[in-house]
């Protein structure tokens, strides 16, 4: 990456296998699913029934309940995955270096929640029933403002819509800014909380959704030849990205350097990938060339894979057409057979377990995947976790509209 | 059956997220309750609710205090 060295020195999740980073990465490495049946509204009439949502999450610890009840779920789970990023950070906010931090946190959908309950009360009681924080506590740059009124944070205050490549794409932002001298640190990332009755409809219509309702642990396969869409998935990540001299000057927790930032348009389809990748492999190379790397020295890659048809497929090309005779020895694996997809919190929440993997040098594996796809034979890490050397990773993410992310981290020695 | 003043302060109480006790006939919603403009357009919406009633918007505006609320209540209620 040109200009000032970002590193990343906080983390912050809420994830439908845990409710902090700790517990997630727990179960992510012990391979554990989190779909389950939908429970709090009638899907009998819905050909998906369930989800991978976030269980047992109380905002109480990280605001009032006056000031949850006005926020949309999203809003509450991106606080919450901010304000632990922030916390494990331990960045002081002075008021003299308050304008030189920021916030970019996005998300696919936003306040889909807010918007049906409001519609509701249009439809059934009228126009002045609308809650006044109906707007404010729905719409998608939301949780930057409210961190940045929590933390005063008085630098760029953003929030990236790329459907499911926002995560990654307001992480990316967020280095670039840094780098290019327009913030000292960032908090970044993504949320999601769009299993509504409005928000799985809508991605059932579409047929992007498994239908695997006697086995919702099972649905999500990526690259098996038995998997049948993508799970909906609820949560949110958050990371603090810090310019690396400052950071390393007040003795900041490192876990990793940020590199590389690539992007793409597909220029194809609304909701698909070409067949032989070449949007993807365009991503992951402007991604390679920005951190200068030798592919031979790329050890995991955080996969898009979110169990689709032509997805995993078009990944898969993409990596081999990337690496070329490296794609035999790098570990690519999805963590979306666990958590499912999380939309425009996925590439925050990968871009963490791709840091957490350079921590800890293990790779998380990929479950479900029982039989791979013909053409698909990579090293997916199937079943279980693989300890490995990992000094550098990529974490991609692609979304409709065919907008392309990819990030890579870095060890630093 | 609470009088007018009781379930006017129980609401206070319930939309601004504060004790029922530091409720004061006399506090204002913004200086003394914490409230923000939002919060007190969200309050006379919910006291609408509980007195099935219709406030005016340039009523509502006026009710500032939570003894203004009590007023216009027991003004305009048969």
């Amino acid at each position: 990456m040109k200009g000032r060295r970002v590193v990343v020195t906080g983390l912050g999740m809420v994830s439908p296998v845990g409710l902090t980073v700790a517990q997630t990465w727990e179960n992510i490495l012990a391979g554990k699913s989190g779909a389950a049946p939908i429970g709090n509204f009638d899907v009998s009439a819905y050909s998906t029934q369930f989800s991978a949502s976030v269980k047992n999450f109380d905002a109480e610890p990280y605001m009032p309940a006056k000031d949850a009840r006005k926020m949309d779920v999203f809003v509450q789970y991106g606080m919450a995955a901010g304000i632990q990023a922030f916390e494990d950070a331990g960045l002081e906010v002075t008021d003299a270096n308050a304008p030189r931090v920021g916030c970019a946190i996005g998300s696919g959908i936003g306040g889909i929640g807010q918007i049906e309950k409001n519609t509701e009360v249009v439809r059934t009681a009228g126009p002045r029933k609308i809650s006044p924080f109906f707007v404010p506590g729905s719409i998608i740059n939301m949780i930057a403002g409210n961190l940045s009124v929590k933390y005063n944070l008085q630098g760029p205050n953003l929030a990236m819509v790329t459907a499911c490549t926002s995560g990654t794409h307001n992480i990316g932002l967020g280095a670039r800014l840094i780098a290019a001298g327009d913030a000292d640190a960032m908090l970044v990332g993504g949320a999601e909380m769009a299993t509504t009755p409005v928000g799985l409809g809508g991605f059932a219509a579409a047929r992007a959704l498994s239908t695997r309702n006697d086995n919702p642990a099972a649905a999500s396969r990526p690259w098996d030849r038995d998997r049948d869409g993508f799970v909906l998935g609820d949560g949110a990540g958050v990371m603090m990205l810090e310019e690396y001299e400052a950071a390393k000057a007040r003795g900041a927790n490192i876990y990793a350097e940020i590199t590389g930032f690539g992007m793409s348009g597909d220029a194809y389809h609304m909701t698909s990938p070409p067949e032989d990748g070449r949007g993807a492999a365009a991503s992951m190379r402007n991604a390679i060339n920005d951190a200068q790397l030798d592919v031979s020295e790329l050890h995991y890659i955080n996969a898009h894979g979110t169990s689709t048809n032509a997805g995993d497929v078009a990944e898969t090309r993409a990596v081999k057409s990337v690496m070329g005779s490296a794609a035999e020895g790098v570990a690519v694996s999805s963590t979306k057979s666990m958590i499912g997809h999380l939309l425009g919190a996925a590439g925050a929440v990968e871009a963490i377990f791709s840091v957490l993997a350079i921590r800890d040098q293990v790779a998380p594996p990929t479950i479900n995947l029982d039989n791979p796809e013909e053409g698909c034979d990579l090293n997916y890490v199937p079943h279980t976790a693989q300890q490995r050397e990992i000094r550098n990773v990529l974490s991609n993410s692609f979304g409709f509209g065919g907008t392309n992310g990819s990030l890579i981290f870095r060890r630093l020695d | 059956m609470s009088s007018i003043e009781e379930r006017v302060k129980k609401i206070v109480a319930e939309q601004l997220g504060v004790k029922e006790e530091e409720v004061q006939t006399e506090a204002s919603f913004v200086e003394d309750l914490g409230a923000d403009s939002l919060d007190t357009v969200e309050l006379v919406m919910a006291l609408e609710e509980e007195f099935e009633t219709e406030i005016p918007d340039e009523e509502a505006e006026k009710i500032t205090t939570v003894k203004l609320a009590i007023d216009y209540i027991n003004d305009n209620l048969a």
